[in-house]
């Protein structure tokens, strides 16, 4: 049964680029490992590029730079040894009492939501999402406290909301999921956690047995993308193209489809492992996001109708491939400085 | 990213900051907030385009008596089909049969109840559709 009593977790909110690793990072340092945003994104291995076609998002192909929900979380902990519990429901009403419970007991408690219910996201964000993380750490007068990591401050959310939202419909629905810290030990052994994260993207970049994922990935959409104006129609092509836009900088990557976020991790990552050579990678990393950003600024002109006359889609096709290059490159030495 | 390159290009999210990673003079990676893209707003706004032409076109059709008014709550719900079928628990097909004015001129009150209950709407207002998209819908 519901409690009414009001309730306030003392809880720290900072505000990140990234939902997952947001929540990561701030649920951690509740319970005093602090971490920051970029650690929790590179020790959870986030980066990631996969092109779907057969994955539809509003009619249009599926283009990913991260990697599927609650995997940031889940390696970061097990890395960390840190013990989480997740829970799944079938029925609104048992998550909600759960929910409940688990906050009367000053447990903090991550949810995954669909981020079309939650009405204090401004209407322009609201899409039929179900990716989005946030940490419930209270309630009062029947709404919840919410610490969601890509806005400034902690918001409320009335109770229907939180309730809808948990239990979103549509590809990858929630259904009520949520998670929260049960242990974290005594001393955590950074440095290898940061290898391990690390050697996992490079993998998965550049090892991925199929050609869809990875830097292989970025060069079959760079082919893909040359011919979309003459196979789909400029205004079809255009809507594609807006579409990986909005993947590659829409609200939580940081910028450059979280390039700009591992290269702060590599940073972090060469004072904590004492290794200058990450520190170098890191500026490589910082290039190569400046490059995803002239994607898609090129790419903007061209939904707009404002392109010049070398900005075209084989151009945009030539970023691409060089942005594949020089992934497979950077991870290629990356993998080398880790192992 | 350079710190003084981060864009505060103002659009869709309203004085909204969000954190984006930039390296500031000392080379060191920083949080800095930022207002929003223009490339980013433009894809958003290209969004928001292809929607309300949706909406549009379903005011149009129901006006012309060729769909219920559920297919303007569905499109200003940015829904499709097989979504709202899933939310109120009613086989695609059926929502076909009802998104036409016949079918939704024999919809019972409780399955009024269930389609408004999806929207956030009361009965009565699922009967309704707008004379125009309203203005404001392009504004919060």
């Amino acid at each position: 049964m519901r409690t009414d009593t009001d309730i306030k977790i003392p809880f720290t909110h900072r505000q990140a680029a990234h939902c997952e690793s947001g929540v990561a990072s701030n649920l951690f340092s509740h319970y005093g490992l602090t971490l920051s945003e970029p650690l929790a994104f590179g020790i959870g291995s986030g980066l990631f590029f996969g092109y779907f076609p057969f994955v539809r998002l509003n009619n249009l192909p599926l283009t990913t730079f991260r990697t599927s929900n609650g995997r940031i979380i889940g390696k970061v902990a097990s890395r960390l040894n840190v013990k989480i519990k997740w829970e799944k429901f079938r029925n609104p009403q048992s998550a909600m009492a759960a929910l409940d419970r688990k906050l009367d007991q000053q447990t903090p408690v991550g949810c995954r939501t669909g981020a079309y219910w939650l009405t204090y996201f401004p209407r322009r964000y609201r899409f039929h999402f179900n990716m989005h993380n946030l940490i419930a750490y209270g309630r009062r007068n029947g709404d919840y406290l919410i610490s969601d990591p890509v806005f400034p401050d902690p918001v409320t959310c009335p109770e229907e909301d939180l309730r809808k939202a948990r239990f979103a419909h549509g590809p990858l629905a929630p259904k009520g999921k949520m998670y929260y810290v049960t242990s974290v030990p005594a001393v955590i052994d950074l440095n290898s956690a940061i290898v391990t994260g690390i050697k996992a993207v490079c993998n998965v970049m550049t090892r991925a047995p199929v050609r869809l994922i990875g830097v292989k990935g970025i060069r079959y959409l760079a082919g893909k993308v040359a011919h979309w104006p003459r196979k789909l129609g400029e205004e079809k092509a255009a809507l594609n193209l807006g579409q990986l836009i909005r993947m590659q900088e829409e609200i939580g990557t940081g910028g450059a489809g979280f390039r700009f976020l591992y290269a702060a991790f590599l940073q972090e990552s060469a004072a904590i492992l004492d290794d200058n050579r990450l520190l170098v990678l890191s500026h490589k990393m910082t290039e190569i996001g400046d490059r995803w950003r002239d994607f898609a600024l090129i790419g903007s002109r061209i939904c707009k109708n404002r392109a010049s006359q070398t900005e075209t889609y084989p151009a945009l096709a030539d970023i691409l491939r060089d942005c594949s290059l020089q992934e497979e490159m950077l991870f290629k030495e990356l993998r080398a400085v880790v192992s | 990213m350079q710190k003084k390159d981060v864009p505060q290009d103002v659009g869709l999210n309203k004085g909204l900051t969000e954190i984006t990673y930039a390296v500031d003079e000392d080379g060191s990676y920083v949080q800095v907030p930022s207002l929003g893209w223009e490339p980013k707003n433009i894809a958003n706004q290209q969004a928001w385009g292809l929607i309300r032409k949706e909406i549009t076109l379903a005011i149009e059709q129901i006006r012309a008596g060729e769909r219920s008014p559920i297919a303007y709550h569905m499109a200003r719900n940015l829904m499709t089909v097989g979504l709202l079928a899933s939310y109120a628990g009613v086989s695609r097909w059926r929502v076909r049969r009802h998104l036409k004015p016949a079918g939704f001129s024999r919809l019972d009150r409780s399955m009024l109840e269930r389609y408004a209950n999806v929207f956030g709407i009361s009965p009565d207002a699922l009967q309704k559709i707008p004379d125009d998209l309203e203005a404001s819908f392009d504004e919060d």
